[in-house]
């Protein structure tokens, strides 16, 4: 009985697996989160202009509401590290004159925070420093305002700001090319002329503000200062993405734990209602010695409590082990000061009690009917069970009902039919799990073809510190190694339809755009129509819009008015929210002179260095987002968790396919040992006897693919749907190859549990067997 | 004279037990000839059914001799084993050993599909009276059926040897006169060497010869002169 006992355990195991690594990885990770904001002053609203007076900041402070307020400068910039070839980004940010900034506040990993009167002292992101080997006293070079400054590194410092810090352009932490760079005001001030003003506001909220009616009153504030529009923490990029993970998390631990739980109940339930049928004589024999009916239920209750102890010790020490790695893997792309798995009591707690439940009422069928019989008749052998004729009645049965041993398995399963639906279902579960952990995969591949190779195909993207005239490309398209520049205009918008408001950017291209295309839902490219906007797939879902129905569009640069357009093409992408339309159409809507943000570029990779040297001398440009970097970046980051979920994910599909495979061929074996052992005496070979004992269970697994196909589908659809979110998506994508890998899998799982069982025909009692009653 | 189909020397068994060691037969020495009948007398433990084990292959001796034609039983392997059952024995258990899944019929052909020369299931189940039970399961027949139905699964292989295990203990005496008579018929009619182990000391009189066995070794062999027919055995 211990292997199947131990096959239980692994089930329940793994549930509480599952559970402790999700719902604690989550809970680690939501808990440092709120415990940072709070301690580091994380800001609720955040605006950027141009410039404004500082004094503004007690104007802002005055709005209902509004908690407190802080300003600063903040501004995007080249930088030049010696020995890095390609060019990387900073955002400079401004230190009070005195003491550290009321918010967003910085935790200092080494070293000091700058000398307010130093020209040339900063503090650098953690994961640039790390990246660089940096440590305070190094130095490297930026261009502030086209003048290039040698800065020195004074400490190196990590902010609740900036906890995924991307870079303009990327998509994915790039702690090589990007850096947060906070520097004295003073200094910031004199390189940007800025001096007595600020360029981005930071604010915290009263506990009962309404963040709405902040944002609204702020950018009235901050209108007469060009300020594009403010936002709030949903909006903020470092937030946003950690709330992505944090989906990611909670996602998983409400769709895998309770798959467990089920398959727990039912494998309990499988194999205490035999035992208990093996031991039905004894049962009988104690109950008429006078043992009383709680007493032989506690017997059997005691023997799942145990399994179920074992389970639970192995899941929390197995779910901690996978936790601190999840925990883990979270931390090399989200930067905080310390995050650490926590092992909350009570989570252990709630997997210890969710798997006793789950065992318990498996188990409390199976021992009803050790307590409902009467002494007399437990003592006695159980009845034979009645078999049924099985299509035997149509006037010409089907073929098979001629074979005998086919005709053994079908009134087996016909004879217990919620025993075969449940090891059918429990099978289908474990298929299903393993498409899910595949298809994470593919969907990974297919977004990573749309993304980076049918959308965007240039080679890199050289974004401007502000708006350039349009004939900046016709100079981009002069450096060195370009071979095709494509200009791009971009503004802020708040798109509207209805009730739902969404801040986008709203890009301008050209119509015949060839370097970054736009793809539509049937994943052809389309030509931007002249007028109109082509949206997001997702946006549009957002915003419940349909081709050709308008919308208003807020603009947030220039004059800001307000238009209606009306929503011409669908896109289909996978990253972000966006808006796109016609770039001379863009030009007129805005009422100025075709400009450009940024240029596409393709490369002749021979000349990039050329290329980087003269990039790095051009101080109009704020940065340079490479795609091959942009993906390696995509796939070192995402590609691991990706392939560490599924590794889990793999595992504990197998564990369900092994644990009810197993449990079934073994209950299936003590139950038929008799008749095998007899047939191996009228001369069947041990083949022929294991074919006998798992036909049954090849046909159950084989009929279970199909369900679990689409199981698997759906769970898929599940996990895609509520994974999917405005920063990031998955695409649906289910290749056929995807099915057949799963299922070979699964019968492969199964045909192992199931020879482990088989080898057991080998020491059938063939002597003992003639001299036995059933 | 035909060569014996069975024949033994010195066939030992010897169990171990812990420390013990239990020798359950001691030194057998028997032949049996084709188309014989033959029945075991002993009492429990005197080692009739070991010894009926090893000559139907599932167990094996611990020394001497035991040659099924000229086939030495006891230098085969378990494969060996398993295709002498499966061409030669034809076994029929106390208990009946009935697949309960299956209806008589299937039982029958259960076997004839594994066999070489086998007879149609329905002429099988047809020679022993069952023809119109073929398609009730075992749980609807009763325990002499059933016995009946196991006959004909023995035979329907058409074994040359046909080894009853207390066919008649599990029934009572009307019913196990009409199992007896059958197996009498089949192994008549099918010129089949049977091989009956009982308690029942009346059943002898139905035998060619009788082997008593006591304390492990075959202590007399009675010849009857004329064979009783079963339908006039009481007990």
């Amino acid at each position: 009985m211990w292997p199947q006992a131990v096959a239980i355990g692994l089930v329940i195991a793994g549930g509480v697996a599952s559970l402790v690594m999700s719902v604690g990885s989550f809970r680690s990770l939501d808990e440092t989160r709120a415990a940072y904001y709070e301690r580091y002053q994380f800001a609720d609203v955040f605006a950027n202009m141009p410039r404004a007076p500082r004094s503004v900041l007690d104007e802002i402070a005055a709005i209902p509401g509004v908690a407190m307020a802080d300003g600063r400068i903040a501004k995007l910039a080249l930088l030049d590290i010696s020995n890095v070839a390609e060019p990387a980004s900073g955002l400079f940010i401004s230190l009070p004159a005195q003491g550290e900034p009321d918010l967003n506040r910085l935790y200092m990993k080494e070293g000091r925070l700058p000398d307010p009167l130093s020209d040339s002292e900063v503090v650098v992101s953690g994961g640039f420093a790390q990246a660089h080997g940096f440590a305070p006293g190094d130095t490297f070079s930026a261009i502030l305002n086209g003048k290039r400054r040698e800065l020195v590194i004074a400490g190196t410092a990590l902010s609740p700001e900036f906890i995924y810090a991307i870079g303009p352009g990327d998509r994915m932490p790039d702690n090589w090319r990007f850096a947060v760079v906070w520097m004295p005001e003073r200094a910031l001030a004199s390189a940007y002329g800025l001096s007595g003003a600020i360029s981005s506001v930071s604010v915290t909220l009263l506990r009962d503000a309404s963040e709405a009616q902040v944002i609204d009153r702020l950018d009235a504030v901050l209108d007469r200062y060009g300020g594009s529009a403010a936002y709030g923490r949903k909006d903020q990029t470092s937030h946003a993405f950690l709330e992505h993970g944090l989906d990611m998390l909670r996602n998983m631990s409400t769709t895998i734990p309770p798959i467990f739980l089920l398959v727990t109940a039912f494998l309990v339930n499988l194999v205490l209602s035999r035992l208990i049928s093996l031991e039905r004589e004894q049962i009988g024999l104690l109950k008429a010695l006078g043992y009383r009916n709680s007493a032989i239920a506690g017997h059997y209750l005691k023997f799942v409590l145990v399994i179920a102890a074992a389970g639970i010790i192995v899941g929390s020490v197995a779910g901690t082990w996978l936790g601190v790695i999840v925990t883990r893997l979270f931390g090399t792309f989200y930067q905080f000061p310390f995050l650490v798995f926590a092992k909350n009591p009570d989570l252990y707690a709630l997997g210890a009690i969710l798997s006793l439940v789950a065992a318990g009422l498996g188990a409390s069928r199976a021992i009803r009917t050790a307590v409902v019989l009467p002494p007399a008749v437990a003592m006695q052998a159980a009845a034979p069970p009645r078999f049924r004729r099985f299509l035997e009645f149509l006037p010409s049965p089907p073929r098979f009902t001629a074979q005998p041993g086919l005709m053994m398995m079908v009134r087996g399963l016909w004879q217990r039919p919620l025993r075969t639906a449940m090891t059918a279902f429990g099978i289908a579960l474990a298929t299903a799990v393993l498409i899910v952990s595949l298809f994470t995969g593919n969907a990974i591949e297919q977004l990573v073809d749309v993304t980076y190779f049918m959308a965007d195909r240039q080679d890199a993207t050289i974004g401007f510190v502000a708006k350039q005239p349009a004939n900046a490309v016709l100079q981009v398209a002069r450096f060195p190694g370009v071979l095709a520049a494509e200009a791009v205009r971009e503004v802020s918008i708040r798109i509207r339809h209805g009730s739902v408001e969404r801040r986008v950017m709203l890009s301008g291209r050209g119509r015949n755009a060839d370097l970054s295309r736009i793809i539509d839902t049937n994943l052809r490219p389309v030509i931007l129509p002249e007028s109109g906007l082509a949206i997001s797939s997702y946006l549009a879902g957002v915003l419940g819009a349909r081709v050709g129905d308008s919308v208003e569009v807020d603009l947030l640069e220039g004059d800001r008015r307000t238009v209606v357009l009306p929503i011409a093409a669908l896109v289909e992408d996978y990253f972000g929210i966006r808006a796109m339309m016609d770039a001379d159409a863009l030009a007129r809507l805005l009422r100025e002179a075709p400009s450009v943000n940024a240029v596409n570029v393709s490369l002749d990779q021979s000349r990039v260095a050329q290329l980087y040297a003269v990039v790095k001398g051009t101080p109009a440009v704020a940065g340079v987002a490479l795609k091959e970097t942009a993906l390696a970046n995509f796939r070192s980051t995402l590609a691991v968790t990706i392939t560490t979920m599924a590794a889990i994910y793999t595992n504990l599909a197998a564990i369900i396919a092994v644990g009810i495979v197993y449990n079934s061929a073994r209950i299936s074996l003590s139950e038929r040992a008799r008749e095998l052992a007899s047939l191996r005496v009228l001369g069947f070979t041990r083949w022929e006897t294991i074919r006998i004992l798992l036909l049954e269970l090849t046909f159950l697994t084989l009929i279970a693919q199909p369900p679990g196909w689409l199981m698997g589908y759906g769970l898929a659809w599940v996990m895609k749907t509520r994974l999917a979110g405005e920063l990031m998506r998955v695409p649906m994508i289910m290749q056929n190859l995807t099915y057949v890998i799963a299922s070979a899998i699964i019968l492969l799982a199964a045909a192992l549990s199931a020879l482990i069982v088989a080898r057991r025909v080998n020491w059938l009692d063939l002597v003992a067997v003639l001299k036995t009653r059933d | 004279m035909a060569p014996p189909v069975f024949a033994a020397k010195d066939l030992t068994k010897t169990y171990a037990s812990g420390d013990v060691e239990v020798r359950a037969l001691r030194g057998v020495n028997f032949e049996v000839g084709a188309g014989e009948v033959v029945v075991l007398l002993g009492p429990s433990g005197s080692g009739k059914s070991t010894f009926l084990n090893i000559v139907g292959g599932i167990d094996t001796a611990t020394s001497g001799d035991l040659r099924f034609k000229d086939i030495d039983l006891t230098k085969l392997r378990e494969r060996d084993l398993t295709r002498y059952r499966r061409e030669s024995v034809g076994f029929v258990f106390q208990f009946y050993n009935l697949v309960p899944s299956l209806t008589a019929l299937e039982n029958v052909a259960l076997v004839t599909e594994i066999s070489t020369n086998p007879m149609r299931p329905q002429d099988a189940l047809a020679m022993i009276g069952l023809e119109n039970r073929m398609h009730h399961f075992p749980a609807e027949l009763s325990g002499g059926e059933q016995q009946r139905v196991a006959i004909a699964r023995a035979i329907a292989k058409r074994p040359e040897v046909l080894l009853c295990d207390e066919p008649t203990g599990a029934l009572d005496s009307k019913t196990g006169v009409l199992v007896i008579e059958a197996l009498l018929k089949v192994s008549a009619e099918l010129s089949t060497t049977t091989l009956i182990i009982t308690h029942n000391a009346t059943i002898q009189d139905v035998a060619d010869r009788v082997f008593f066995f006591a304390d492990g070794n075959i202590s007399r062999i009675q010849r009857n002169a004329t064979r009783r027919r079963a339908a006039d055995l009481v007990w």
